[in-house]
């Protein structure tokens, strides 16, 4: 057992203070921890010398290092950007098409289209790129206003049919019901007729045929005499099973009633580089549908 | 021994500590908070920031009443990370007609401070109808039921008048006419000139969530759509100091 020391060992100076006989020993802080606590000061007035500090009468002390947080995230940004102006500017300035035949900076272009594509279009395309109902599945090899590395970078720079940008790719599908073009009578026989064109079963088969004149007369002009689409206006193919808005009964009938009008806003101008866009376009261009220019 | 052995007063009589404690935390605070007042660089008044459209403030308060702010901030921070994700960081200025303002400390979901733009209105109603349709691996609730309430707009003007009484720069001609701005902005047919005049050209006049009638759906978007697109960055010159 330790010997205690008892409370009336005099060695020890006091602090004169005593309750109810209970006094209090006046023991110095241990010097380490002094020492610590008197840097500290020190180092707090060169810190408050180094940098912004002291609030003024209309500004506040700027700090010898000349350090502040804008300037620090704009010398991130110039420093990062340097880095990488080798490859971007190679990126940017080459032909679109001879990306991929440059192993090393494919990769580049694949890896930094990925991440561009994560922020930018994985909210409406998907993580993935599947897509979903209304935006389209860039997987596959389905294009509706095509799928070469020409046409993708046109796409992403100006967007599909939105109000920012003059040269965005546009065209209106007409709302045959809505406005009247077509009778209730006639938008039945026509989403009868588009059902047969990609092989599936309509459920009024004997509508048909009236449906394939009403879609000579009214659909031909932009999806083509036999279905096949026009990706000069973004119209799309009816024959091959794929469907952006759903291939049943009810989704191709409100899609004649009403239209579809799917928007892309632009990425060119504020939002992205010419070299971030040429890495997304490389990026989807390599997802599996790519197209190579004829 | 002077002024130091006077503590002992202060130990012994416990309302006197009491009023002396909050007289050095008054003190601390005030030099503290005092300065960033009247500081210039710490007030920066930015081109291109204007109240709340009426219709945008209708937004704006389903938003709080909804409690975006709880998954969502709107404050991008001066790091680089966070610029190359959201664009620019976010400036004071931005926030200064904001009350309360909506930085928020919590991203469940993206920071929503300069969202303005980048969606289409049809995906802002596709993804609060139905977050999972467009978003499959998002964790945010439905929000259709906002297109169910329609709302025309009967107590705007009191809320402007509330928000011109804490300070927010609406002029009475800017409330006298609070809901025929607030019912022309969400329907292009209306006479909206006056809207443009008082809220600037780039003020989005359009049907938002593209179904007749105004709802809660389009005030949200008018306002979602409104965030982070008053200044304009091309002409913006950061000071450095600021």
């Amino acid at each position: 057992m330790s010997e205690h020391k008892k409370n009336d060992d005099k060695d020890f100076e006091t602090t004169g203070h005593s309750w109810d006989g209970i006094e209090e020993y006046n023991k110095p802080l241990p010097k380490w921890w002094l020492m610590i606590f008197y840097a500290s000061i020190v180092w707090g007035i060169g810190y408050s010398i180094a940098y912004p500090a002291w609030p003024g009468v209309r500004t506040a002390t700027a700090g010898l290092l000349g350090w502040s947080t804008r300037g620090n995230v704009e010398q991130a940004i110039v420093d990062h950007a340097a880095g990488l102006a080798p490859i971007n500017d190679q990126l940017a300035s080459v032909d679109l098409d001879a990306i991929a035949g440059d192993p090393e900076l494919n990769t580049y272009a694949q890896n930094a289209g990925g991440a561009v594509f994560r922020t930018w279009c994985a909210q409406c395309h998907g993580s993935g790129a599947a897509g979903a109902v209304g935006y389209p599945n860039l997987l596959d090899d389905d294009w509706l206003w095509g799928g070469t590395m020409e046409d993708i970078h046109f796409t992403v720079s100006h967007g599909i049919r939105n109000e920012q940008d003059p040269d965005a790719r546009y065209s209106e599908m007409p709302a045959f019901g809505r406005d009247d073009l077509l009778s209730q009578e006639e938008i039945e026989q026509v989403t009868n007729f588009v059902m047969t064109l990609s092989g599936e079963t309509p459920p009024s088969p004997d509508l048909v045929a009236a449906g394939a004149e009403v879609f000579d007369i009214n659909c031909a002009s932009c999806h083509t005499e036999d279905g096949t689409g026009d990706r000069w206006q973004g119209a799309p193919n009816l024959t091959d099973a794929i469907w952006l808005y759903g291939g049943d009964y009810a989704s191709i009938h409100e899609t004649v009633h009403n239209a579809r009008f799917g928007v892309m806003p632009p990425m060119g101008g504020a939002e992205l580089s010419e070299a971030e866009i040429r890495a997304v376009t490389t990026y989807v261009h390599g997802l599996g549908g790519g197209e190579v220019a004829e | 021994m002077g002024i130091l052995e006077k503590h002992g007063v202060l130990e012994r009589n416990i309302s006197l500590l009491a009023i002396f404690a909050f007289l050095v935390v008054t003190i601390g605070g005030l030099v503290q908070i005092v300065p960033l007042f009247y500081l210039e660089n710490t007030i920066e008044d930015v081109e291109g920031m204007r109240p709340y459209t009426p219709l945008e403030l209708a937004g704006r308060d389903i938003y709080i009443r909804e409690g975006c702010y709880v998954c969502h901030s709107q404050m991008i921070r001066p790091m680089r990370d966070e610029v190359e994700r959201y664009g620019h960081y976010s400036l004071a200025a931005e926030s200064q007609y904001d009350h309360p303002f909506q930085w928020g400390s919590k991203r469940t979901g993206p920071d929503l401070a300069r969202v303005g733009g980048r969606y289409s209105d049809n995906w802002h109603v596709d993804h609060l109808r139905n977050p999972q349709s467009v978003v499959p691996e998002s964790v945010m609730p439905k929000y259709g039921f906002l297109e169910a309430t329609l709302i025309e707009g009967e107590h705007i003007q009191d809320l402007m008048s509330t928000h011109q009484f804490v300070g927010v720069p609406y002029t009475d001609e800017m409330i006298e006419a609070g809901q025929t701005d607030f019912l022309s902005q969400a329907d292009p047919d209306r006479d909206y000139d006056g809207l443009l005049e008082r809220y600037g050209e780039t003020t989005n006049v359009r049907n938002f969530d593209g179904a007749p009638g105004i709802s809660e759906l389009d005030a949200l978007i008018a306002y979602l759509q409104m965030l982070g697109t008053l200044v304009d960055f091309s002409t913006f010159e950061p000071v450095a100091s600021r």
